[in-house]
């Protein structure tokens, strides 16, 4: 095993012996707190395959990290008030149940993604970034201006979604779910990356020219991944909406963006695990400096500054080196 | 005499009042090495990347196989049978040596969209990509990342890429830029060789290397073709002499 698989598995053992140990000893705020490290590690993951594995840095994923949020609240929030999803040209009802709901958050943020990537992909360097970020706030807007689903005021879902006979209520339950989760995504991230398919993500990243010359276009690879991406980034939204039992539109601001960004370049842009320990220490951040003051966004500042600067690899290449997965 | 693989019939490019290609006609046959030299600045570049289909032409058109394909773009052109090297090699630098080569011998199979399977444990891959790293001379370096490799190594690794994609041609440009006497020596016995497998359309500046190996050479002056020949041809052409080889071969 490399030094950086045996890193992976004890940043995924300390995460859930923090849930545990906390559960264990009566502390269910912080079993909540590795929750949202787990569920915004898991959106980083999901990003860190276009911006880290493909070089897209998409400055628009909170659109994909909302709507698999709204998919949560709306399908949720029919089903408790007892009222149809839509009843033209078929009934559909809401639904509490989780995997329907993962599978819509999932199955939208895919069919949003594709032509969101297939425009943006048409452009590259800070014009993607650009064009990812329009996307991403013409969504927002929509979200604010919908009157239908809370507007501005957000979306509440009473009781969590149910999985099973689980008690999703209780927060090491819930934990455990989001946790299953994670270790599903962060495995078919690493598969897809050390598949073919992987290859030639990392060629299209590295020299597209080459990867046109030998037929393959960098552009449907790219778009191939943007989409997955999204999709996985939605299934976390799903998960977040659950986990505070509340939706608003600032799942889809661009700070959110801009968060999933910093998870992924603090703990190691292209590492699989690197996002995870990104929001982790993100999370940690938010929680020990945001009780001492309000501008606890400033020493965020100054570390990233020194993990840019110093430390290329985030906080995994400076544990392990060089990237060894070639 | 068999019929050209790859016909090019009046090609023009202009960039602003610059004509890059003006007007040129040139053919590359089975099993032949066919030179293009030139002058710098004389559009060899520009007229490879019109092959490729990384520029399009403003008039003329490009025959491959007797059938027009001036409508596919650099991705069809590589996949029908168009393979190029660069002046410059391109190579996936955070890749191993091997990776660069089954990536290409993926995209040669049309499967490149399998998301499951580690590529490490697809065997056949690697075999394959193997042996076309030992036909390139590369094979000891197949674990290294192609960024540690040295210039001359990296070329044998763009060679082994193309080499990968079994192609019906050879588009190369430039391939001794920057090898030591002792490189270019050899391959200049490799290209000799390579030309059995399919033929070659050689940019080239090192004379030596173009005298020994080219069937036919062109010589593009100023985007025009001034003269087609054999070796001998060449170096008794005045308007040649003048235009381009000069004192060297005076």
């Amino acid at each position: 095993m490399s030094r950086e698989t045996i890193l992976n598995v004890a940043i995924l053992a300390g995460l859930l012996a923090v849930a545990l140990g906390a559960w264990a000893s009566g502390e269910p705020f912080v079993v909540q707190l590795a929750t949202r490290a787990a569920i915004l590690g898991m959106a980083g993951v999901g990003l860190n395959l276009a911006l880290g594995y493909g070089g897209l840095v998409s400055f628009g994923h909170a659109a994909f990290f909302g709507i698999g949020g709204y998919a949560a609240g709306i399908l949720a929030s029919a089903a408790q008030n007892y009222e149809p999803l839509m009843t033209w040209p078929v009934e559909l009802p809401g639904t509490t149940s989780m995997p329907i709901i993962w599978l819509t958050a999932v199955i939208a943020a895919g069919l949003i993604a594709l032509p969101i990537g297939a425009l943006s992909l048409r452009t590259g360097g800070v014009h993607f970034i650009m064009i990812t970020l329009a996307f991403a706030q013409m969504i927002y807007y929509f979200a604010i201006s919908w009157p239908a689903y809370g507007g501005e005021d957000g979306l509440s879902i009473y009781v969590r979604n149910s999985l099973g006979t689980l008690d999703t209520m209780s927060p090491l339950t819930f934990f455990l779910i989001a946790f299953a989760l994670l270790l599903l995504v962060l495995g078919l991230v690493l598969v897809a990356t050390r598949s073919r398919f992987g290859l030639a993500l990392a060629m299209a990243r590295q020299n597209p020219l080459r990867l046109t010359s030998m037929g393959v276009r960098p552009f449907n690879v790219r778009l191939t991944a943007f989409v997955l991406s999204a999709m996985a980034v939605a299934l976390a939204g799903a998960l977040y909406a659950d986990l505070n039992r509340f939706v608003s539109p600032t799942m889809l601001s661009w700070h959110l963006s801009g968060e999933l960004i910093v998870f992924v370049i603090l703990g190691g842009v292209g590492r699989p695990c690197g996002p995870l320990i990104g929001a982790c220490i993100y999370v940690l951040l938010e929680q020990w400096l945001g009780g001492l003051t309000d501008y606890w966004q400033f020493p965020l500042g100054v570390i990233l500054l020194l993990v840019v600067l110093f430390a290329r690899g985030g906080v995994i290449g400076l544990v392990t080196g060089r990237n060894a997965n070639a | 005499m068999p019929k050209p693989i790859l016909r090019i019939n009046g090609l023009e490019k202009s960039f602003g009042a610059l004509k890059a290609t003006n007007g040129v006609t040139l053919d590359l046959y089975p099993g032949e090495i066919h030179a293009l030299i030139g002058p710098n600045g004389a559009g060899k570049s520009t007229l490879i990347k019109q092959i490729v289909g990384e520029i399009r032409p403003d008039a003329g058109s490009i025959d491959f196989e007797g059938q027009p394909i001036d409508r596919l773009d650099a991705a069809d052109r590589a996949r029908i049978g168009l393979a190029r090297t660069f002046q410059v090699s391109q190579i996936a630098p955070e890749l191993s040596a091997v990776r660069n080569v089954m990536l290409a011998v993926e995209a040669r199979e049309g499967r490149v969209f399998r998301f499951f399977r580690p590529v490490s444990r697809d065997l056949d891959l690697i075999a394959a990509a193997m042996a076309f790293l030992h036909d390139a001379g590369l094979g000891e370096r197949a674990a290294i990342h192609a960024a540690d490799l040295s210039h001359g190594e990296r070329r044998q690794l763009e060679f082994a890429m193309a080499l990968a994609l079994k192609p019906k041609v050879f588009l190369m440009d430039e391939p001794m830029a920057g090898l030591s006497p002792d490189g270019s020596k050899r391959m200049t016995a490799f290209l000799s060789e390579l030309r059995h497998t399919a033929p070659i359309l050689l940019v080239e500046h090192d004379m030596e290397a173009v005298f020994a190996l080219a069937d036919r050479i062109s010589v593009l002056v100023y985007g025009q073709v001034i003269a087609t020949g054999t070796v001998a041809d060449i170096r008794a052409n005045p308007e040649v002499r003048t235009a381009y080889l000069g004192d060297e071969a005076a």
